[in-house]
């Protein structure tokens, strides 16, 4: 590892920690974060020239708190009624915790009265101590539209009144199925099969994976975070796999299963055994427990379609969804034959939600494969490339039409 | 999820503007300038433009490795693209509640595109 990325991930793990000291002593989360912010970047450009101070923590938290003071002179409405406050000495840089900062920022960054958009942006920056260009890449966006969504996320965080503290218990369960939701977006973005561009890109995957452990540390009892962790190890282990060399999306059946990720596979299976006995049920747990299946099976005709048949009738119920209705036709089919599958695809349609959707088409086509009607097959399958907003999903489906040509 | 908002003109619209007095001109500008400000401020825009006349066009043909460009659009069409934004927001509906703030959807001439994603989960 090199200085700089060591210092990068220090720099990292500390954000949230210096954030939640300096909103702790001063208050107003927005012009604390963007002091954080500042004294992160002055860090990144001074400590890998002048060496890792020897309190990093002090140091940001002094550097940040100066930094503070200058944002809030600039701002003069404020002067009178703050001046006490604003001058006071930086917060002491290891104070005993009432509650965990981390914990509170990431409940705070994925408020409600966010759009899931902007609790991504905020999030990434306030508790991933990235920077708003290095987001801005991750996310395939300008750096003024990243920068936009957090000044607005913060303005809309500031009118909501919402205090830098957890949430009544309550509410609380809600405000983390929230967190949850914005960690899998984040891992969801990062799970990308573009190759290119990837040198330049943060690694959202990573990131997701490394923000849902320190929630995980904080909430060691909630299947459901451990759930969601199981989750992204466990679909985070094929990406080696995932893509052929020539960059195209390899489903399940053609990978190379030597190529998936053992250690983070033993890692999911071991957490999503032990959740499923020990905790109460929920959404992400069975989705873990899926991924589980497939990774657990040394190749594609050693899957077992019965058990991976029986978690989606249970997902069916926890979290009954369109995308959850396809995939359990596609095990319905590999249990019970493609005619099987095709009829209850057939019913499925009906659903609004589905009516016209390209996976209709995608699914349909695998079946019609699999039952021997290659001519339908190839039409449902360029059907399905036409329509869908992924290009590597559009690029594999044009080839297994392709495939299918007389 | 992205989406291209596509802005046409076409004769009616063209000659609806060009009848505009500059105080209804300056209406139109108006309402562009406050749909631009509010996609930045809520961090949806991407980017906005609006194109150059269409006789300013150049079409480009490469033949045998030699670039050819020629005066024009290439075809004698009559809706022409006119401007164009290009947005990130939650959903179509949201880029439908957007794309309805532009004026010439009273003539039809506002459309609204899915932008393709480079991810995609697993197939």
């Amino acid at each position: 590892v090199s200085t700089a990325t060591a210092i990068e991930g220090l720099l990292r793990e500390l954000a949230p920690e210096v954030l939640g000291a300096l909103v702790r002593r001063y208050g107003g989360f927005d012009t604390c974060e963007d002091a954080v912010q500042e004294a992160l970047l002055a860090a990144a450009v001074q400590w890998p020239k002048d060496g890792v101070p020897e309190n990093p923590k002090g140091w940001l938290i002094r550097v940040a708190s100066r930094r503070r003071i200058e944002l809030w002179r600039q701002d003069s409405a404020r002067r009178r009624r703050e001046e006490t406050v604003a001058l006071e000495a930086p917060p002491d840089p290891e104070p005993a915790p009432v509650e965990d900062d981390t914990l509170t920022l990431l409940v705070l960054c994925c408020h409600p009265s966010l759009t899931p958009i902007s609790q991504v942006a905020l999030t990434l920056r306030a508790v991933g101590g990235l920077t708003t260009a290095e987001i801005a890449r991750a996310l395939l966006v300008p750096e003024a539209t990243v920068a936009q969504r957090i000044s607005r996320a913060k303005q809309r965080i500031k009118a909501s009144g919402a205090e830098f503290q957890m949430p009544p218990e309550a509410k609380r369960s809600e405000r983390i199925a929230a967190v949850l939701h914005v960690l899998y977006l984040i891992f969801n973005e990062g799970y990308t099969a573009s190759s290119g561009s990837r040198l330049h890109r943060v690694e959202l995957t990573s990131e997701a994976i490394r923000l849902t452990r320190q929630l995980r540390e904080r909430l060691p009892e909630d299947g459901e975070v451990a759930g969601l962790l199981a989750l992204m190890l466990l679909t985070d282990a094929r990406r080696p796999a995932r893509t052929s060399a020539d960059g195209a999306l390899l489903p399940l059946a053609e990978q190379d299963r030597s190529l998936w990720d053992a250690e983070a596979i033993a890692e999911g299976v071991e957490l999503i055994t032990e959740t499923l006995a020990t905790a109460p049920i929920g959404p992400y747990q069975v989705q873990a427990a899926i991924a589980a299946v497939h990774d657990e099976a040394a190749g594609f005709e050693d899957t077992d379609w019965p058990q991976i048949l029986a978690l989606y009738d249970l997902l069916q119920k926890v979290a009954p969804g369109p995308m959850v209705t396809l995939n359990r036709i596609v095990a319905v089919a590999m249990v019970h034959g493609p005619l099987a599958g095709l009829e209850q695809l057939a019913e499925a349609e009906a659903d609004p939600a589905l009516a016209g959707h390209h996976r209709v088409d995608a699914v349909r086509a695998h079946l019609l494969d699999m039952a021997g009607d290659h001519e339908a097959a190839r039409t449902h399958f360029r059907e399905a490339a036409r329509r869908t907003l992924s290009v590597p999903e559009q690029r594999y489906l044009e080839s297994r039409a392709t495939r299918l040509e007389p | 999820m992205k989406y291209m908002i596509l802005i046409h003109s076409n004769p009616q619209s063209r000659g609806i503007w060009d009848g505009f007095t500059d105080a209804q001109r300056a209406e139109g500008y108006a309402e562009y300038a406050a749909l631009g400000e509010d996609l930045a401020s809520s961090g949806e825009l991407i980017v906005a433009e609006a194109l150059a006349d269409a006789s300013l066009t150049k079409t480009v043909t490469v033949t045998d490795g030699k670039t050819i460009p020629s005066d024009g659009p290439f075809a004698e069409s009559k809706e022409l693209l006119a401007g164009f934004f290009l947005i990130e927001c939650d959903g179509m509906d949201r880029a439908v509640e957007i794309a309805a703030r532009v004026p010439e959807t009273e003539l039809g001439l506002v459309e609204v595109r899915p932008i393709m994603q480079l991810s995609g989960d697993d197939v």
